[in-house]
């Protein structure tokens, strides 16, 4: 097949390349430029999109000896992930700015102007597997649980998945590290990239306050009482203790978290621990990786990236899935995807719009 | 073997260049030296010096050595920038063309960010040349303020001759030095530094058939230029560092041979340009060529080149299906971190921002064939037709 590796500049991507071509497919190296000034970020260790990824990449594609080519994609990324993510926040939901990226760019754009160009697939360094099954192809979790990443590609359809692919799944990524050091590429012992590769620094909510503006309001506790105050409530994600800066203690002394962001009334809502154990989940913006469900069904579920699978029964209305968790989750925010798996299969995916606790159990 | 049709990037060898170059290169002496090897080295360059001034018009003190056409531009621009400057504070106005390389237009954006220096850009017409009348009235604006005037013979992308006798008349009218790159001229069309009344020219051995990483700047023995690299004093106090002398004979061969050769090899290079030319732009896909172009030219337009704009698609898809179907070309213009720019001298022709991306630049040279064009033409219609597939995949919205 003719396919093109898509190639960050890290370990990954590059011993996925590598593996492509040793399978003896015709394989061309592509960089995407993600960011809008690459010079900007050219100080930055951080994420995919700087110069010396490209570079990196460039030096990888040159050793195995196959095309490379950087693929300017900014102006995609940043109006379907950087727009989207700020959107997101502002509408007091925690996106994920990287299984967004995946379903509109890497498995997307990038795939659809692949599939133009004459190529038959894309493959990523995306630790994750896909199987054949008996409907065709199925996705699912890799070897390695910590570096797992089915999560971030729950979003993919049936038609994706069908040309896409994963060469790392099947490998722990201590070994993946190995294997391109007797490969002899420079990246071998490049780190992980980590955080959000558009906010250089790390610093989310001071780069959401640079985009969206101070926006000063209250945070108040369940009974409505200010117990301080905050620059934005956009920047604040429920499940969260630490920067509350809260002024008014409570009586018992107890930790508090945020509990919910109402963007409407710019408030931020905290209250002790118990309050954020939730166990129904409601998502919309389903993908089935094959036949949805048919009435109540026993899964697993993950609700965020590299969070624990929980076990659940899911059902769905057609645009709707409703999640009853075997046990109450705790930091479970709007926006977050929650994925569904079969053993190691990836069922589908939605993205939540609502939490909340059903009463007959207890905590 | 694929179809290597991007001699504007860079050149195949000259065989005879190479036994040239591998010979000196085992030999021993430092041309500066001097003992017997030191003056056999010296021999070699000097009379490398002498071959390369003849061929162009030149007198041999008027060569300088340097690294290449970049460091022959900077020297130029810059060193002759800083000493005009230096003499008269007030000069320090710079009359650029605006589709100059961007070994010269660096240069000036350099100038003006940390040394003072003011631009005047020279503006092109639709073929991308300049008109004397501009260059007039720009120094006519203020006469005792320009250090120096600089416009390139030919130009890289889309091949536009321009008209260098008439610009350094203008500019001599007020004792006002004038620049000409001129690495993609020599060896396509006749340069004769004398004749032409540059003051300073730069070449590069590499797009001749010499060898990379040796170039000449021209200057004439009153150019008064600010050394760049400081040391032994060589090459007039302008260019200091050891001479390369396997690198210098070498190009020696190289300049002799090309401006030796011109005319059958422009006549050649011109008939397999139309051949191309034709071929693509009677495709179908709406091709057309950029700059002055007419059957058989050979002084408008750099015989060489052939510059085509492919409607609705990337440059960079094109390049990449042509690739994958054995033909070597290039878009012609520079990238960014990799990402390819529309091109600052289509922009400055005034072709539209979307036009400018579908830019292809195949250029000709003196190891291409028939079979060469014939391959290009064969594997064209198909790269075009999946580059617009795929430059509309990319315009539609997401999944």
């Amino acid at each position: 097949m003719r396919v093109v590796a898509a190639m960050s500049g890290g370990v990954d991507s590059a011993v996925a390349a590598a593996r492509m071509l040793d399978a003896g497919h015709e394989v061309v190296g592509v960089h995407l430029a993600l960011s809008q000034s690459a010079a900007t970020l050219r100080e930055s260790a951080r994420g995919c999109c700087t110069i010396e990824d490209a570079g990196d990449a460039r030096r990888v594609a040159d050793r195995l000896g196959i095309p490379f080519y950087v693929w300017d994609m900014a102006e995609r990324f940043r109006e379907d992930v950087v727009e989207d993510f700020v959107a997101e926040y502002e509408a007091g939901r925690t996106p994920n700015p990287c299984l967004r990226c995946n379903e509109r760019i890497k498995f997307a754009a990038l795939l659809d102007k692949a599939l133009a160009l004459g190529f038959d697939a894309v493959a990523t360094g995306h630790y994750a597997q896909i199987v054949q099954g008996p409907d065709g192809r199925e996705l699912h979790r890799a070897v390695d649980p910590a570096k797992d990443q089915s999560y971030v590609l729950g979003v993919l359809t049936a038609d994706q998945l069908a040309r896409s692919f994963f060469p790392l799944g099947d490998t722990a990524k201590p070994q993946i590290r190995e294997e391109a050091a007797a490969r002899g590429f420079a990246v071998a012992k490049k780190p992980d990239s980590h955080d959000i590769c558009f906010i250089a620094d790390g610093d989310t909510k001071g780069w959401l306050t640079g985009r969206l503006g101070a926006q000063p309001g209250p945070i108040v506790d369940t009974d409505g009482e200010q117990v301080g105050e905050h620059e934005g409530a956009f920047a604040y994600t429920v499940g969260q203790r630490r920067g509350l800066g809260l002024k008014v203690p409570r009586a018992d002394h107890a930790k508090r978290y945020v509990v919910d962001v109402q963007p409407r009334t710019n408030t931020v809502v905290v209250g002790t621990e118990e309050l954020l154990g939730v166990d129904v989940v409601r998502g919309d913006h389903l993908r089935w990786c094959g036949n949805p469900p048919t009435g109540e069904a026993s899964y697993g579920a993950q609700l965020r990236a590299h969070g624990e699978e929980v076990p659940c029964r899911a059902s769905t209305d057609g645009t709707t899935v409703t999640v009853r968790l075997d046990h109450r989750v705790r930091g479970v925010a709007p926006g977050q995807s929650v994925v569904l798996y079969d053993g190691t299969r990836v069922v589908g995916s939605a993205t939540i719009t609502s939490t909340g606790r059903s009463t007959s159990r207890p905590l | 073997m694929p179809v290597y049709l991007d001699h504007a990037a860079t050149t195949a060898v000259l065989p005879a260049v190479v036994e040239r170059v591998a010979e000196q290169m085992g030999g021993l002496g430092n041309a500066s030296s001097l003992h017997t090897a030191g003056r056999a080295s010296r021999r070699v360059v000097e009379e490398s010096r002498e071959t390369i001034a003849a061929a162009l018009g030149a007198r041999p003190s008027e060569v300088v050595f340097t690294s290449g056409g970049t460091e022959a531009d900077n020297l130029a621009v810059v060193g002759t920038y800083r000493r005009r400057r230096a003499d008269d504070p007030s000069r320090n106005r710079l009359l650029v063309s605006a589709v100059e390389h961007h070994a010269v237009l660096d240069c000036v954006e350099h100038l003006v960010a940390h040394e003072g220096a003011r631009v005047t850009w020279l503006e092109v017409d639709g073929e991308g040349r300049v008109d004397p009348g501009t260059v007039r009235a720009a120094i006519e604006q203020q006469p005792d303020d320009v250090a120096l005037v600089s416009v390139m013979w030919a130009n890289n992308e889309v091949g536009t001759v321009q008209p260098v006798r008439e610009i350094a008349a203008i500019a001599h009218e007020h004792d006002i030095p004038f620049h000409t790159d001129a690495v993609q001229a020599v060896g396509q069309i006749p340069v004769d530094f004398g004749e032409s009344g540059a003051d300073l020219l730069a070449l590069t051995g590499h797009k001749i058939g010499g060898p990379l990483g040796v170039g000449v700047l021209v200057a004439r023995r009153d150019a008064a230029l600010e050394p760049l690299t400081y040391g032994g004093g060589q090459e007039r106090q302008i260019r200091s560092g050891t001479l390369d002398t396997p690198a210098i004979a070498g190009l020696a061969v190289a300049v002799d041979h090309a401006v030796g050769h011109l005319h059958e090899h422009a006549a050649h290079l011109a008939s397999l340009r139309d051949k191309l030319v034709h071929g693509a732009t009677a495709a179908g896909y709406g091709i057309t060529v950029s700059g002055p172009y007419e059957v058989g030219d050979v002084t408008r337009r750099l015989p060489g080149n052939a510059h085509l704009r492919v409607p609705d698609c990337e440059g960079d898809s094109l390049l990449y299906l042509l690739d994958a179907a054995g033909v070597e070309c290039s878009t012609g213009s520079a990238c960014q971190a990799g990402v390819p720019q529309p091109s600052h001298v289509l922009l400055a022709m005034g072709v539209p921002e979307a036009q400018a991306r579908g830019a292809l630049r195949l250029t000709l040279g003196h190891t291409s064939t028939d079979a060469d064009v014939e391959a290009f033409l064969a594997a064209l219609p198909a790269a075009v037709e999946r580059a617009q597939r795929a430059h509309r995949a990319s315009r539609g919205s997401g999944r």
